[in-house]
């Protein structure tokens, strides 16, 4: 098995903690990985994106081959349009329907979402909502994380405990909070 | 056999805790900065109290580094490819002094230039001081080519450079680490102790001696594990790659390379294997991450056509390698991609909110416009961000501590209100020995400080001048008392901010002012912790 993700979002969003989680649960199947971040500069309400690739094969580039990728995950609408192009022809878009206005002339959201849906396959959800029922809208990053495991060859359940070991010191309320933003993302599913 | 999720850093920095380092020495600097985050945050580490300190720069990291070895004992120094430049008195002459304990310097390259002012490749630096330099093509090469490294800087006795780049040093992946320890050295005597005394008779004699060991160096690439030839029946191109590059080329061919290869990870080039490829093959592609280093030699002043890489165009002269610029350039067929939407903007880094560096800077636009002349001399930081708008602040921004003595430049040339923005670990960085030159002639400058009491640009380290130390290091270098003050950069303040800086712009001479208040991201992590 091989799945090629692409994370995208400005930073501080928390893209490297959704990296750690989806890493640490393949690297405990026995797959191979690499995952390539961005640190430093870039970190400071810029734009970011992290490369995972995950596979029972050995991985040869740290970078996915642009046009290639099997989910672009956006944790933020512009950022998820950005990484677009990074999809292969079968891959499926991810957005989070959020938007970070930090810059000037940020785009109109419409024509964002509009673009965004132009994606064969794509998802978009309010990852924040859906967490705020779930209990916190501090789990939406683990909303975004179900919706990602829904386009993976991993079981859910190993991402949930891989989830749950991440937070292991959080206490039983964090817990249940984020495993039940964690199925109420995996809930949804992206248009075919 | 235990399997981690490793960065490139943290797999060199655990491979050189397993070979028996004493001490890992290091200025922060993207993308280098994770292996000394790594011996410090290292249980291991702390248990055999390896020395895993910062250093004020990276010409004193080396030094450092040097020393230890000088004593018999394996040590490390890591630093950026810029920090190179800091370092390279240092380095250079290393060559000639040659080590004793296992040395090496490690040097995180940043092509793209993703946290940095160029993308300079290090090996060039081997080259120039004659060293053997080595080069992973993975997080596993990272790991195991380190007790190697030392073993050849022992056996060479000379320090080894290490080259990463940003892909290697910021991309985890699984690290099968070796079961063998190697114990702690002793302290012991170099043999041949005066070689370690370069005076000039000494010297020359260390400088052949060294021009004898590049056949040394080159049989040791020779039969390097690193390196391998790999024979395929096209002979129409050779290909050459260099480190990482060589995951490019394997992707791009599905790992079904057509053409014979010649991975390179251990310089000086391996002449042997580099000659049957140029004997058997049509046309020779290198591929290599950061500057054309091998193309351009090989490719010689007349531009030998048989050379393709950067220079020919068949890859592009500037920034990172992909898989898809691999594909391009041996014409494989390309996966379709959507063109860029147009509704893109760039969303450039900014100051935090909440950052004290914007209170300083709201503070000095609005004094020096009395000041029609003045020009602010940046440096390199958080509060290099202070170019871009809001603030439009800074004129200018070159290399470490270059704010004060460019200011100092300026105003020796009669630009009046020359003023100098630097930041706290910038300043103990490189930003003193320039205060020294405006403090001996009391230059009309005015040096801002901007002390949040930490290394922010590079994720909060501690800086040489954290915890209040700087109006006392200002006296030290004769910063007159009366011309030195503390502002606190909050907006309650910006009256009086205004004023202390507007008195200070319009003194005669030098003056000093220090803008002193934490980095709100250190702050919100101590609270944390707490
Ligand atoms: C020679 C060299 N070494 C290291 C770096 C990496 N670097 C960039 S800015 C910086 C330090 C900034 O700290 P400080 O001056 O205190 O400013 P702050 O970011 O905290 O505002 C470092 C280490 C560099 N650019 N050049
Ligand atoms: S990290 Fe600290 S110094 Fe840098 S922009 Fe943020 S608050 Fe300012």
């Amino acid at each position: 098995m091989k799945n090629d993700i692409v994370l995208a979002g400005v930073g501080g969003q928390g893209i490297l903690t959704i990296a750690a989680i989806v890493a640490q649960a393949a690297v405990s199947r026995g797959l191979n990985v690499k995952q390539s971040e961005v640190h430093g500069m870039a970190q400071r309400g810029g734009s970011v994106s992290a490369h995972l690739r995950l596979s029972s094969a050995a991985i040869q580039s740290d970078l996915i081959p642009a046009g290639s990728a099997d989910v672009v995950l956006g944790m933020e609408l512009m950022e998820a349009l950005r990484q677009a192009p990074c999809l292969g022809p079968q891959g499926v878009l991810i957005a989070n329907a959020v938007s970070i206005c930090n810059i000037e002339q940020y785009p109109e959201e419409e024509a964002l979402l509009a673009e965004l849906r132009r994606a064969p396959r794509h998802l978009i959800i309010d990852a924040e909502s859906l967490a705020k029922q779930a209990g916190s809208a501090r789990a939406a990053n683990m909303v975004l994380l179900g919706a990602l495991a829904n386009c993976l060859d991993l079981d859910q359940e190993l991402l949930s405990d891989s989830m749950a070991k991440f937070f292991a010191s959080k206490g039983e309320q964090v817990q249940q909070t984020n495993l039940a933003a964690f199925r109420a993302g995996a809930a949804c599913r992206a248009s075919a | 056999m235990s399997i981690r999720l490793l960065l490139g850093d943290e797999a060199l920095a655990q491979a050189a805790l397993d070979a028996g380092v004493s001490g890992c020495y290091a200025y922060p600097g993207t993308p280098s900065t994770e292996i000394m985050e790594y011996f410090q945050s290292s249980p291991e580490a702390a248990r055999r109290n390896v020395q895993r300190s910062w250093s004020s720069n990276e010409k004193v990291a080396m030094e450092e580094a040097l020393g230890m070895s000088y004593a018999g004992k394996r040590s490390l120094v890591c630093m950026k490819h810029v920090g190179l430049n800091v370092a390279a008195d240092a380095f250079v002459n290393s060559a000639i002094t040659g080590s004793h304990g296992g040395l090496l310097v490690a040097v995180a390259d940043d092509p793209s230039m993703h946290s940095s002012q160029n993308e300079q490749d290090s090996r060039f630096y081997a080259q120039f001081a004659m060293l053997p330099c080595l080069e992973p093509s993975s997080q596993q090469e990272a790991y195991d080519m380190v007790s190697y490294a030392f073993e050849l800087s022992e056996s060479q006795r000379v320090p080894v450079l290490f080259r990463l780049t940003t892909r290697l040093s910021h991309s985890r992946a699984n690290v099968r680490l070796s079961r063998e320890k190697s114990p702690e050295r002793e302290l012991s005597e170099p043999e041949d102790a005066r070689r370690f005394i370069l005076l000039p008779g000494i010297a020359r004699q260390n400088y052949a001696r060294l021009c004898d060991q590049q056949a040394d160096f080159a049989a040791a690439s020779a039969s390097s594990p690193f390196n391998c030839y790999i024979d395929a029946d096209d002979k129409r191109y050779g290909i050459i790659c260099c480190g990482l590059a060589y995951n490019y080329v394997q992707e791009a061919f599905a790992e079904q390379c057509p053409y014979p290869l010649l991975k390179v990870c251990q310089y000086p080039l391996p002449q042997a294997e580099l000659q049957k490829l140029f004997k058997e093959c049509e046309q020779i592609m290198v591929v290599e991450e950061g500057m054309p280093f091998i193309e351009q030699q090989l490719r010689g002043p007349l531009a030998n056509p048989r050379i393709k890489g950067r220079l020919s165009g068949d890859l592009p002269r500037v920034g990172e390698l992909n898989p898809r610029l691999l594909s391009q350039a041996f014409k494989l067929p390309l996966a379709q991609i959507a063109p860029e939407s147009e509704l893109l903007r760039q969303r450039p880094p900014r100051l935090c909110d909440g950052c004290p560096h914007t209170n300083t800077y709201e503070a000095l636009n609005e004094a020096r416009q009395q000041f029609p002349q003045a020009k602010v001399f940046g440096d390199i930081g958080c509060y290099t961000l202070g170019a871009l708008p809001p603030h439009k602040a800074i004129a200018s921004c070159l290399d470490m501590g270059a704010s004060i003595s460019m200011a100092k430049g300026a105003a020796d040339a009669g630009l009046q209100q020359a003023i100098a923005v630097i930041g706290d670990s910038t300043f103990t960085h490189s930003g003193m020995t320039g205060l020294l030159d405006a403090v001996w002639q009391d230059s009309p400058i005015t040096v801002i400080i901007v002390d949040n009491d930490t290394t922010g640009m590079t994720g909060g380290q501690d800086s040489m001048g954290s915890g209040g130390r700087l109006d006392d290091i200002c006296k030290g270098i004769g910063v007159n008392p009366e011309q030195l003050k503390v502002i606190v950069p909050l907006p309650k303040n910006h009256r009086e901010n205004v004023q202390t800086i507007t008195e200070a712009l319009a003194h005669q001479g030098l003056s000093v002012i220090i803008a002193r208040r934490e980095c709100v991201q250190t702050l919100r992590k101590k609270v944390k912790r707490a």
